[in-house]
């Protein structure tokens, strides 16, 4: 019987998923098959997650084993790899603030998830979340701050996206560490969450993903 | 009538003693931990509180006086000019590639490799020296050149190895290091006028030593957060090692300095060790055995430690009831206070937490009534000590004066 690769993920079990992946290549599988595998995998992992089955370190590992995985897979796939994406999401630390492993790691669970995330970095201004929900049409907008002075800079951005006169085509979701009702309030977001699969939470919540 | 300073350091020192020792004190104590709230209070900016030791003083000092806590924390900071001379390249600071009115930022990073655990474990100071410094400041770039210090040993014959000493790279990363131990020698002596002005004018310093726990100092600043969790699976034991390796030197990092300068409470930020940083049986795998211990050996010393509880506790506030009744002053961040008062209450000290969001956007009355809530069912019965639940650098200065005189009025126990 075919070992599940989508279960040594889930179980973060390195050595196995690689295994698998090499063998199942050899056997010349087709790759799109195993990388939806692997997405079904992290998808179990998500929800792990947001039941505090697994923790950051779990969800950082899994990470990293899917990262392999992709690399072994991706050379061997001819044509651009073509997933149907769940939705649109731009995502940025704000303005004053240059940390990057929250919302990383909040890009991260959105993408596996199925989102196509467009990262404009940190210490990213509100001109540049407006300019890039245009370009790409984005429904959903992520801002993340690990600072309090992020605070100001989240509001700054909303204001922005408002007098751009796109307030209505997104949603807004903010975090990090001293965000919280208050602050959602005072930027005014359309929600904060708490950690990564809370973002995701929203954003399937948003574009009318079960 | 006006009590005289030392009368007031005092009463101020006794009120947060009771606290700490589960006694009644006369009032809810109220502690300060200041970021760089004071600048932005005192009209200067934090690129002026980063380079200037007397008009960071000043503001310090006037708002210290002007909120008048019990204690004040918030001199911990590493000068700009100090930082500059060693090119650090751990952190952004105000004007140097952080926003001037901002606080300093830390930069994440692996700043020790995966495969670099022997190193350390061997020896930590070759390791320091050699690898780990020259890539966190630019000038001590030079130092990895240098051979290991060790051959010393050997005595007089190896002498001549001091021609290491003298490449330009090697030259260079010591004068900077001279450089820099003197502006951050001038920097303390601004610091020192400032805490002796403050005891004059009546108010001591909540912490001056401080340390951290050993998987912190792995996950903060050595292999990084990414790393460090990654390490949990593939090097387990590597990464306890470590802790263990490094637990001796932080308690001696925290007992040194607090014996020296003969203040007992030692300060111990925690950062990766959290609810939602990992489950409760990683945290008792890798974290709380070195934790622990690091607490015991600071109270066996007849130090307070006192641990700053970042982020979200509440899952492990059982663990705290191990530590010795009355000895240890735990200060919360987002731990829901009513709970710890109800796990820890007969136990230890409770401080904490109001919350940056109300303190930066809600009004004075709102302020209030958090404090109320907290004085209500934290205060009673004793062991609790208000302050903010974050390091406050953007907070309304009238919300925080709502929480310390509403502390001071209604804090009066009966
Ligand atoms: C570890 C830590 C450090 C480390 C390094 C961290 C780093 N890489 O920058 C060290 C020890 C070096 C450090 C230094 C300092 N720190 Co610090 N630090 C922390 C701590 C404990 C955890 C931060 C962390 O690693 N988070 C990990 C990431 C993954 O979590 P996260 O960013 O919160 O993101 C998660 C969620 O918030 C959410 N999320 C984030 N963004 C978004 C966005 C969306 C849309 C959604 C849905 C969700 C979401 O999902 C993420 C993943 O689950 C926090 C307190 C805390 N528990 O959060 C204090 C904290 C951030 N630090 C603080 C302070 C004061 C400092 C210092 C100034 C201290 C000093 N005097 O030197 C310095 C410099 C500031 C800095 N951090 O750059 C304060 C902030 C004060 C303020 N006013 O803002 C905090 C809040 C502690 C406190 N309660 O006082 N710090």
């Amino acid at each position: 019987m075919r070992e599940d690769l989508a279960t040594a993920l889930a179980d973060l079990q390195e050595e196995a998923a690689v295994r698998i992946v090499r063998e199942r290549l050899d056997g010349g599988e087709n790759p799109l098959s195993i990388l939806a595998d692997a997405r079904r995998g992290m998808e179990t992992v998500g929800r792990r997650f947001a039941s505090c089955e697994y923790f950051l370190p779990d969800l950082v590992y899994s990470g990293e084993i899917l990262k392999q995985v992709s690399e072994m897979v991706r050379p061997r796939i001819s044509q651009g790899l073509k997933t149907e994406r769940l939705g649109k999401v731009v995502m940025g630390t704000v303005e004053g603030d240059i940390h990057d492993i929250g919302k990383d790691i909040v890009t991260f669970m959105l993408d596996v998830n199925g989102f196509e995330v467009f990262d404009i970095g940190v210490d990213a201004p509100p001109d540049k979340f407006v300019d890039k929900i245009r370009e790409t049409g984005a429904t959903v907008v992520g801002m993340s701050g690990l600072l309090t002075l992020a605070f100001d800079s989240m509001k700054a951005t909303v204001d922005a996206i408002a007098e751009a006169g796109l307030r209505d085509q997104v949603r807004i979701m903010i975090g990090g560490p001293q965000v919280d009702e208050q602050v959602r309030k005072y930027a005014g977001a359309d929600a904060y969450g708490q950690d990564a699969m809370a973002g995701v939470a929203l954003a399937r919540q948003w574009t009318g993903v079960q | 009538m006006e009590k005289r300073p030392e009368e007031q350091i005092k009463e101020r020192v006794q009120r947060v003693e009771a606290a700490v020792a589960l006694k009644v004190p006369d009032r809810v104590p109220l502690v300060l931990s200041f970021g760089l709230f004071p600048a932005k209070y005192g009209g200067i900016s934090c690129e002026d509180a980063f380079y200037d030791p007397v008009r960071w003083g000043a503001a310090l000092k006037k708002a210290v006086s002007d909120f008048a806590p019990d204690m004040y924390e918030g001199v911990r900071m590493v000068p700009g000019p100090v930082l500059e001379a060693l090119d650090c390249k751990q952190v952004k600071w105000p004007g140097h590639g952080a926003p001037s009115d901002h606080s300093h930022q830390f930069v994440e990073g692996e700043y020790m490799k995966a495969d670099e655990y022997s190193a350390l474990l061997d020896d930590p100071t070759d390791y320091a020296l050699r690898v780990y410094m020259p890539r966190v400041y630019g000038s001590l770039e030079g130092l990895r050149t240098l051979r290991s210090l060790r051959s010393w040993l050997f005595g007089y014959m190896v002498a001549p190895q001091a021609a290491l000493f003298t490449r330009p790279e090697v030259t260079g990363a010591l004068e900077a290091l001279i450089e820099a131990g003197h502006r951050a020698s001038r920097w303390r002596a601004g610091i020192r006028t400032l805490e002796k002005d403050m005891a004059e004018a009546g108010f001591p310093q909540f912490t001056v030593s401080s340390t951290y726990a050993p998987f912190d100092i792995i996950s903060d600043t050595l292999r990084g957060m990414r790393g460090t969790m990654l390490d949990m699976y593939r090097q387990p034991d590597k990464l306890i090692e470590a802790c263990e390796r490094l637990l001796p030197v932080l308690i001696e990092t925290g007992v040194g300095i607090a014996k020296h300068v003969g203040n007992p409470r030692v300060f111990i930020p925690l950062h990766r060790g959290a609810d939602g940083f990992m489950s409760v049986k990683q945290y008792e795998t890798f974290y709380w055995p070195t934790f622990k211990r690091l607490l015991l050996a600071l109270c066996d010393q007849g130090l307070t430690p006192c641990p700053f509880f970042e982020g979200d506790y509440t899952s492990r506030l059982e663990y705290l009831r191990e530590l010795p009744k009355g000895k240890v002053l735990c200060h919360f961040d987002r731990t829901d206070l009513v709970k710890a008062k109800e796990v820890l209450g007969d136990h230890l000290c409770v401080m904490g937490n109001v919350p940056a969001s109300l303190l930066q956007l809600g009004s004075p009355q709102e302020v209030r009534e958090y404090c109320q809530k907290l004085v209500d069912r934290v205060g009673k019965g004793g062991g609790f000590i208000m302050a903010p639940g974050c390091v406050i650098d953007e907070a309304r200065p009238e919300n925080v004066k709502a929480m310390c005189d509403f502390t001071r009025e209604y804090g009066v126990y009966a």
